[in-house]
């Protein structure tokens, strides 16, 4: 990440010229530097690096968990892509994850300057904001199920109010997924808590500037907040991302990647191939496949920062 | 979600316009506007949970009545007994405390030191490993569970707890990153001190660095609580026999079992609440400050 590059280097002054004589301290210090590090270091090889490169060499074998693995070559390669629901898991899972970030950065960001001002109560609105993504997971998604059910739920019943037939949302192929994404934006606290955090750090100063210069509202948001923020909004798109793209828990409770596979995305596919029909080499193949998902549209987000992102402060 | 679309400035016109002109009208203007946003906002951000808590108290019919009725004709408070027994719930609930409660520990013990090695102590393949620590935060957790799995299973660890715990017990990437970025703020002055009174690193870190980071540590606490306790693929993975399960996994079976009884569901969900709640409640302020401080948002 971007934030990380500038912040490396700092911190460690002052070893040049006393290399020598510091040498043996040094030493030492290096050694309690992989002593304390040394939970992270044996997590990577156990939890992280380790299964990675075990997936890559998985994904080029045929194993159902009970048999001893053989060698399949590039077999699950082959099938993956002429498998037509591993393009149609692909398809939800990019429209998932555009719909529920653009909606939901947006709508953190404008809600986060909302809680900014000065108002009674402050405490209280930056709580009702957050709870939704604490309460994460199963519970929501039932909650969820109950609020889109499109004759008794809450959303169609407002609708039916004012006379607008809602639609069918997660039975519906096509308002199954709109669906997802409007429950997604209901629980973007922890994006709301960051852009906070960001909006705090914004000098005074700088808007007084603006206010001096005569800058109206419009322009100060727009030339100083946006700017400002831009570092935190590039996280923010970054993080939530990721985090959409392997979203998996609301689509396996709430609609099983129904109806007719049109909420299948990526991370429940692998899943069904894991652990329902048990192919494990099937399922690591789609999850590096994943995993190279996640890395384009990263590194994607990184060449269009370049025109966006200002980090100078 | 429909209450963003005004910008604040336009919302509502000037009722009384105060001598000064242009300055302060502005100001009452966006005062008024903000909590008309504010108040409308928590309106849709509170209904779900109204709309969870009226569920819960309807009869099944009431559930299922057509068109739906807000408010129950009697709250059925019995809702909450019956449906915490009809599965071993209170087991579940001991699970979660527990897993829980090894997990959030681990990560504290797991990420403090990592962190406190990143921020402070000077190796030669330092600045590569954080680089590769960061790395690994963009690995999806599909990548990494089939060969973890495989992993438990050889070690004869599936529909232990083991499984859910330990990996806890290694370090997280995001947690180590957000307390390295906490602990880089405290000054090396007071380090140097302590240093020459002679104490050691692990000193150092239980007696200075500790104590000046508690918020980014409550705010680990918390985040760890809360991924925890609402965790749902791992125990549904590694776990076999309903004795075992957790709340978040109990949840779900309860849905599958009970296809129409919403209320019910919607009792439990409610109870499985009430810990984060309490948590919550107790540490917010710590919490929000500690992400501020940590400098994940600054930069």
């Amino acid at each position: 990440m971007a934030q990380v590059a500038p912040a490396l280097e700092t911190g460690t002054q002052g070893t040049q010229g006393t290399r020598r004589r510091t040498s043996k301290l040094a030493r030492r210090e290096a050694r309690a530097f992989y002593g304390f590090a040394s939970p992270w270091i044996i997590g990577f090889i156990l939890f992280g690096g380790g299964p990675v490169v075990a997936a890559l060499l998985l994904s080029f074998a045929h194993w159902s968990l009970l048999s001893t693995p053989s060698w399949a070559g590039f077999a699950n390669y082959h099938k993956m892509f002429a498998d037509p629901l591993f393009y149609k898991s692909i398809v939800n899972t990019i429209y998932f994850g555009a719909g529920s970030v653009c909606l939901g950065v947006v709508t953190s960001f404008l809600l986060a300057i909302l809680l900014n001002q000065k108002v009674r109560g402050l405490g209280f609105f930056r709580t009702v904001f957050y709870l939704p993504s604490v309460v994460a997971g199963v519970a929501t998604a039932i909650l969820w199920v109950n609020i889109l059910q499109p004759d008794s739920g809450l959303i169609n019943s407002f609708l039916r109010f004012f006379g607008i037939k809602g639609p069918g949302w997660l039975v519906d192929e096509h308002w199954a997924i709109p669906g997802l994404i409007l429950m997604s934006v209901w629980g973007a606290g922890n994006t709301i808590v960051i852009y906070l955090a960001g909006l705090q750090s914004i000098s005074p100063t700088l808007y007084e500037a603006a206010r001096i210069d005569g800058a109206g509202w419009w322009s100060r948001f727009w030339h100083v907040t946006v700017p400002m923020m831009s570092p935190v909004i590039f996280f923010n798109v970054v993080t939530s991302l990721i985090a959409s793209l392997q979203a998996y828990t609301l689509v396996l409770v709430m609609t099983e990647g129904g109806p007719n596979n049109a909420t299948l995305m990526l991370g429940l596919y692998i899943y069904r191939q894991a652990f329902e029909y048990f192919d494990m080499g099937y399922a690591a193949a789609l999850s590096w496949a994943m995993f190279a998902l996640i890395g384009v549209a990263t590194a994607l987000q990184f060449v269009l920062a370049r025109r966006w992102v200002h980090y100078d402060a | 979600m429909t209450l963003t679309a005004t910008p604040p400035s336009q919302a509502r016109p000037v009722q009384r316009r105060p001598h000064t002109p242009s300055q302060n009208s502005v100001a009452r203007v966006q005062k008024t506007s903000t909590y008309i946003l504010l108040i409308a906002g928590t309106a849709v951000f509170v209904i779900p949970f109204l709309w969870m808590l009226t569920t819960s108290l309807k009869t099944a019919q009431e559930v299922l009545a057509y068109p739906p009725k807000l408010l129950p004709a009697t709250p059925q408070f019995s809702n909450y007994p019956t449906a915490w027994t009809s599965l071993p719930f209170t087991t579940f609930l001991i699970n979660s405390i527990i897993i829980t409660g090894l997990s959030v520990i681990g990560n504290l013990v797991s990420c403090v030191l990592p962190a406190y090695a990143f921020a402070r102590l000077r190796a030669r393949t330092r600045s590569a490993m954080f680089a590769l620590m960061v790395a690994t935060m963009a690995i999806p957790a599909e990548v990494t569970l089939v060969p973890t799995f495989i992993m438990f299973s050889k070690l004869n660890m599936v529909n232990t707890y083991w499984p859910l715990f330990l990996p806890a017990w290694f370090g997280y990437a995001f947690f180590i990153f957000l307390l390295r970025q906490f602990f880089r703020s405290i000054p090396q002055e007071i380090t140097d001190a302590a240093s020459i009174d002679g104490a050691g690193h692990l000193r150092t870190l239980w007696s200075i660095f500790l104590p000046m980071s508690k918020p980014a540590i409550a705010a680990v606490a918390i985040f760890s609580f809360v991924g925890n306790w609402n965790n749902f693929l791992t125990p549904l993975i590694y776990l076999r026999t309903q004795n075992n399960f957790t709340l978040a996994l109990g949840l779900s079976l309860f849905k599958g079992q009970y296809e129409t009884q919403y209320n019910q569901m919607m009792a439990v969900g409610i109870i499985s609440l009430l810990p984060i709640l309490i948590v919550f409640f107790l540490a917010q302020r710590t919490f929000v400050e500690g992400v501020r401080l940590s400098g994940l948002g600054g930069r």
